[in-house]
């Protein structure tokens, strides 16, 4: 079953030339309307008649999550404002969020590519999809949320959270597809498992989609054993829409990108080249149906590889891996994006707290903080600290919109890192 | 009147408890007393010793945050309700004791205990006034 037969089985040399006529279109827009890409294309020495085939796309510009700080919030619109229908934010490492808007005409394009995905994975209109992502600034709940509509099915908007209301909601109204984190699908089962409900027995579900965080294939696995349901693996960011720039469809061997609407490299980081075909390296995405706010060679930082072969559900774009790591050191936790960064200023910027801090991740939905404390605030007072952890959390929930678990540790006890990535440890295996 | 306690903030880690009593043993600094104040996350440990300079510099240099702070040590007759009157005394002036704990004495006729109030001048008036024996560091040193 298709979505749209004509578009997501087209013949490769045909979709070549599609996203040439796109990639060409998005390029004069930018260079007429905007005033960063007109200054890195004067910088380059280049105009859109430079761009005569895909392989030019290595001529243009990189557009990276500083671009979009730096030219937040307005900077990077491609059309008038009175042409913006809606906002969407993400985190940034220096606490100012990246902007993503969103035309009419985005919202139509970033729903038809959801019902592609949800099509390709056996939905019909009779299903009920229990929407557990949280829905506000994030892309992850509403950007579902619109593509399911447009297929015609029925969405519950749950939210996240309340698990034994998302519980009743499953028995009530019948779910039978979830989108959700994939630690909170674990939480989900353990919840279940102590209430005694067998999925099967008792729930109507199918399937679920589970996007926003890294999860290994033996995690699917185990919840699929667990849920008795097909699980299946979603990719986007919000600088791309959100959820739906790649999917998984019945096959679960890599997920198809819309190729279409997005020009695919994988560019080796350190050097910027592309890398072989199946070969590791770092997403990097062009946006080809983009009107508010269309980004040329945007760097996901996401390490990924290209899947070779045909894909037997007819479908001729693309599959790329699930994630394989970041170039950067953001993390995830509870599907937040977090920057070390952000968590240094807050620290640096209290009275009390030393240099050296350390960053524990064990798990998607729990972020620990050892802090160590400054000899000179030390002045006995038990109170004293516990009014010091207390603002340390405070703050940094403000920051990062999760709550840390600090620990205060004494002076010159935590390894001095060189680097930023040594303050993280990350002891996560999903 | 006042004497000398030290302070030492000891995180939640297994062993640093005895990493700093062993860095005073060696050292040969005996204690007096000493109390945990104890949260689910780290701790404060409280000692009264005879040469507190030198345990605050020893800890120091064993890398503890060490703070050096004054409290009160009265002597009260070891006889029930001997605590009770001292308390009661500044309660009625309305004193607040943030921590108290008690000496090791080898005589026995009276218990020794180390207060931490609010106010310490206010709080050596009041007990002065009413015929409490407050410990000097001379009395510290010799005990």
């Amino acid at each position: 079953m298709y979505w749209n037969e004509e578009i997501e089985t087209i013949d490769r040399s045909n979709l070549k030339k599609l996203q040439l006529k796109r990639l060409q279109g998005t390029v004069r827009i930018l260079y007429e309307k905007v005033p960063f890409y007109q200054n890195k294309f004067k910088e380059l020495g280049i105009t859109p008649e430079d761009i005569k085939s895909l392989d030019d796309v290595r001529k243009l510009p990189f557009t990276t999550r500083e671009d979009l700080r730096d030219n937040y919030p307005y900077g990077l619109l491609a059309v008038s404002r009175d042409k913006i229908v809606r906002l969407h934010t993400s985190s940034g490492t220096t606490g100012k969020p990246k902007a993503i808007f969103f035309s009419k005409n985005d919202i139509n394009q970033s729903a038809e590519l959801i019902a592609r995905c949800l099509i390709m994975t056996g939905v019909t209109k009779d299903d009920v999809l229990q929407n557990m992502m949280t829905y506000g600034l994030f892309t992850g709940a509403l950007v579902m949320h619109y593509g399911a509509e447009k297929v015609g099915i029925l969405v519950i908007p749950a939210g996240p959270g309340n698990t034994e209301r998302q519980i009743a909601l499953m028995q009530d109204f019948g779910s039978t597809c979830l989108h959700l984190t994939p630690s909170y699908a674990l939480y989900l089962s353990e919840v279940m498992e102590s209430k005694g409900i067998k999925p099967k027995r008792d729930l109507s579900l199918k399937r679920a989609y589970l996007g926003a965080e890294p999860y290994s294939e033996e995690t699917r696995k185990k919840l699929e054993s667990m849920f008795e349901i097909d699980i299946y693996n979603s990719y986007g960011l919000s600088e791309m829409n959100g959820p739906g720039v790649a999917f998984e469809c019945i096959c679960k061997n890599g997920m198809h990108i819309w190729e279409d609407n997005f020009l695919v490299e994988i560019l080796d980081p350190s050097s910027d080249e592309p890398v072989k075909e199946g070969q590791e390296g770092e997403l990097v995405l062009t946006t080809l149906c983009r009107e508010g706010m269309p980004l040329l060679r945007y760097r996901t930082k996401d390490i990924t590889k290209v899947i070779s072969g045909d894909c037997p559900c007819g479908r001729t774009h693309r599959r790329i891996s699930r994630i394989l790591g970041r170039v950067d050191d953001m993390f995830i936790v509870r599907g937040v994006n977090i920057f070390p960064q952000q968590i240094e200023r807050v620290l640096m910027s209290i009275k009390g707290v030393a240099q050296n801090y350390q960053i524990l991740l064990e798990s998607y939905d729990k972020l620990s903080v050892k802090v160590e404390i400054e000899q000179d605030f030390f002045d006995g007072s038990i109170e004293h600290l516990l009014n010091l952890k207390t603002k340390i959390t405070e703050k940094l929930k403000s920051e990062i919109l999760v709550t840390p678990k600090v620990e205060l540790v004494e002076p010159g006890t935590l390894p001095i890192s060189e680097g930023k990535l040594n303050r993280v440890i990350d002891k996560r295996t999903l | 009147m006042k004497i000398k306690q030290i302070s030492v903030f000891l995180e939640n880690k297994r062993g640093r408890l005895l990493e700093a009593t062993e860095a005073l043993a060696k050292s040969g600094i005996n204690i007096r007393a000493l109390s945990i104040a104890d949260t689910s996350e780290f701790g404060i440990l409280r000692l009264i010793v005879a040469d507190s300079e030198q345990a605050k510099h020893i800890l120091e240099k064993n890398n503890f945050a060490v703070r050096e702070n004054d409290v009160l040590a009265v002597a009260i007759p070891d006889v029930p309700g001997g605590l009770a009157s001292v308390l009661k005394i500044l309660n009625d002036k309305g004193l607040n004791v943030e921590y108290i704990y008690a000496f090791v004495q080898r005589s026995g006729e009276k218990a020794i205990v180390v207060l931490k109030v609010e106010n310490l001048d206010l709080g050596i008036e009041a007990l002065v006034e009413r015929g409490v024996v407050l410990l000097t560091s001379k009395d510290i040193e010799q005990l």
